[in-house]
């Protein structure tokens, strides 16, 4: 077989060397994790929320969003189940009581902050971060505007800024992590709710009062903590008194965290850059002294 | 002074040959003046507006991306249909270069071409969907999100850009003469075609592979853990599919630029790459099918989404697997053709169903999209196609340059290592 020597390191090192750049970046990937050890949440009973959007007024002066279109103290907007959007990072949601007629329920709705988030691992350019403190936040100097971040979250909670043109914002709860979590106070959410809804802590122990809440009141709620398994646990946990799919909750989301979705097929990346160039470069020459061997045999005949 | 005259006259007559096809400025500007460039025109003057509506008031004024629908028809044309479809080049280059299909040579510029200007207009897609647009290259100088699928995507284009220029360099520098360039370009080519193989294999799969982290919002028929394969299979059949409609469109109204050698070929080798279409689509109708069981989705099939995912999977998998496989049998290079263009929009109507219609199916009130986007993407089409045509009126694309007529690729390496 003809091939010299320097074109073998000129081919393998073509192949070769892209195969190590490929590596070098994806055989990390993400490693096994099963949330940070003392990461903080909060617990919300739905069974007192009475939809007065009090929360919702908090966020907005926090986090110096723009003025509402209806003012926080009309409950109209109720009437209307309403979806991310980039004007608010929480929402209150109205719906029909299945157990007592008449009545309602409600749901407030901001970001789960997942133990192992879809969106950080959709995040090209690591934008999305989720902090050992527990909130999950967001870059504004890294974000190139791609919205896998929003493809990706099985609740459906990051917006974007579709009217900004230069410098559009991906928009979500951040648990307050800047302006009050990281500084020791709870989320304003949390401090402004006037039936004492939200409690903020350590996502285990939070998860210990939830459990014991539902033992001593089986008649009250459901047997059921949204959110101590659901995507592999989130920090924001939830109790209620009606079944979750009736308050819109998804409910096909599994418990798996979503980033196991994706690393099967992140780690057969670099066999496939060492396979494949031993293999179609074998091909290769196995055509090219085929070849020649044809052409001698013509030769002698 | 003299000398200098005749400079002037030497850039003339290169500007006049390489760039206006041996025309003076005038005649070559009348020239221009065909229905088709007209008509190519008026597109484009429509659509320039929107376009710049999109980079002053943001994606909200021409798109109807929302926040449960994030991604628009900048993406699920640009991106997850238009790459498939330009899965032209690793493909001939691979068949020729690495399996020693040497018939299909004359295939493989024309092929390398297309697939370098539809990845070329994939990142201009990127560019007008990216909300911020000039932060395109962060995840390649330090902003390493290793954990996203998407990262990967982002690599292995931009590799394969780069890669596509190289293998299509032997025909720049024929065009421009420097054949020392030539020579350099023609050294690589094996090793270029192998990395293209690698990174074409796992961006293909990576675009499927973007999905595996919606498992609740698309639909079950359409989720499956095989997804990556199924998008890596059916780049195959569309590369072969583009390719035969491709030469198709080109042999009709840009005949003059063929050599009269290759446009004789040009049914036999149709007739090849039919057969193979004919395998791969069975092979991918197979690989649908052992999907389906694995998902055990059954019922969902007697729901409307049901009926549309048998009519993608019977209609336009299975039908044009057996309209290949016949028009290959009969020797039917109209029906081989005609199977072609049909095989390519049962590809899009597939990469459509994934990123758009099958995905967030449980929501209410779905707007697929808004008029101005459809408008857009017709708008960077026709550029596209000029951008081609430009450069098949120019290059040698499909006949040999006459300088370098008739140097095989074998032997030229060979001259080289005598050379060297």
């Amino acid at each position: 077989m003809k091939i010299s020597r320097r074109k073998f390191f000129k081919i393998a090192g073509v192949a070769g060397g892209g195969s190590l750049l490929g590596k070098a970046k994806s055989a990390l990937g993400v490693e096994r994790f099963t949330g940070w050890p003392d990461r903080f949440g909060v617990l919300t009973d739905l069974t007192r929320c009475v939809g007065c959007r009090s929360c919702e007024a908090a966020c907005n002066e926090i986090n110096k969003l723009p003025p509402p279109k209806v003012p926080f103290e009309d409950q109209s907007v109720l009437e209307k189940e309403r979806r991310a959007g980039a004007e608010y990072y929480t929402y209150v949601n109205r719906y029909t009581d299945p157990k007592n007629k008449g009545e309602w329920v409600f749901r407030k709705v901001q970001c789960n902050h997942c133990d192992e988030p879809a969106c950080a691992s959709a995040c090209l350019v690591k934008a999305l971060k989720k902090t050992p403190e527990g909130p999950v936040i967001w870059n504004e100097k890294v974000c190139i505007g791609c919205r896998y971040c929003m493809t990706a979250c099985p609740f459906y909670v990051p917006a974007y800024e579709y009217s900004n043109a230069f410098s559009p914002n991906v928009v979500k709860c951040t648990m307050c992590y800047d302006t009050r979590t990281s500084k020791g106070k709870v989320p304003a959410c949390v401090e402004a709710c006037p039936m004492e809804v939200m409690t903020f802590g350590k996502r285990k122990d939070l998860i210990k009062a939830a459990r014991k809440r539902i033992m001593d009141h089986p008649d009250r709620y459901v047997d059921h903590i949204y959110g101590e398994q659901e995507v592999g646990g989130t920090c924001w946990l939830y109790v209620s008194g009606v079944p979750f799919e009736k308050l819109g909750f998804p409910m096909d989301v599994g418990i798996k965290p979503y980033p196991e979705f994706t690393r099967g097929f992140l780690s057969m990346v670099p066999a496939v850059l060492v396979i494949w160039p031993a293999l179609l470069g074998g091909f290769y020459m196995f055509s090219k002294n085929q070849r020649q061997r044809g052409e001698e045999e013509e030769e002698r005949s | 002074m003299s000398e200098y005259v005749g400079k002037a006259n030497d850039v003339q007559t290169w500007v006049r040959e390489r760039l206006f096809l041996g025309l003076s400025l005038k005649a070559y500007l009348k020239s221009l003046m065909k229905p088709f460039n007209i008509v190519a025109g008026i597109i484009i003057l429509i659509g320039l507006p929107f376009l710049i509506m999109r980079y002053t008031q943001g994606l909200g004024a021409v798109t109807h991306a929302s926040n449960d629908q994030p991604w628009s028809l900048f993406l699920n044309w640009g991106l997850f249909t238009g790459v498939p479809l330009a899965a032209t080049g690793y493909i001939m280059a691979s068949a020729v270069y690495l399996f020693g299909q040497k018939n299909y040579h004359p295939m493989v510029r024309p092929a390398v071409l297309t697939g370098f200007i539809g990845y070329l207009f994939a990142v201009i897609f990127l560019l007008v969907d990216l909300g911020r647009p000039w932060r395109l290259p962060y995840p390649m100088i330090g902003y390493f999100g290793t954990a996203s699928v998407l990262f990967l995507v982002a690599w292995h284009v931009a590799l394969y850009l780069s890669t596509q220029l190289v293998e299509f360099f032997p025909a720049v520098f024929e065009w421009l003469g420097a054949s020392r360039f030539r020579r350099w370009a023609i050294g690589v080519t094996v090793g270029a075609t192998i990395f293209g193989v690698i990174l074409s294999t796992l961006h293909q799969s990576a675009l499927g592979a973007l999905f595996l982290l919606a498992p609740g919002k698309l639909h079950p028929l359409w989720y499956s853990e095989f997804i990556p394969l199924f998008f890596f299979v059916s780049s195959i059949f569309a590369g072969l599919s583009v390719i035969i409609a491709e030469s198709t469109v080109t042999s009709r109204f840009l005949k003059h630029r063929y050599s009269s050698q290759y446009l004789a070929r040009l049914p036999g080798l149709t007739l090849g790459l039919g057969k193979a279409a004919s395998f791969v689509l069975f092979t991918y109708f197979a690989l649908k099918i052992v999907g389906l069981a694995h998902g055990h989705h059954w019922d969902l099939l007697s729901t409307p989404y049901g009926y549309w995912f048998l009519v993608e999977l019977f209609g336009f998998v299975l039908l044009p697997s057996f309209l290949f496989a016949f028009g290959v049998r009969n020797g039917s290079v109209r029906l081989v053709r005609f199977t072609a263009f049909f095989t390519i929009i049962g590809l899009a109507v597939n990469r459509f169903n994934i990123s758009l219609i099958a995905l967030n199916w449980q929501l209410p009130h779905r707007v697929f999209f808004y008029w101005k986007e459809f408008i857009m993407v017709i708008t960077i089409i026709t550029i596209e196609i000029l951008v081609y045509r430009w450069i098949v009126n120019r290059l040698p694309v499909y006949r040999e340059h006459p300088q370098y007529q008739e140097v095989d690729f074998e032997e030229d390496l060979q001259t080289k290592k005598a050379m060297v």
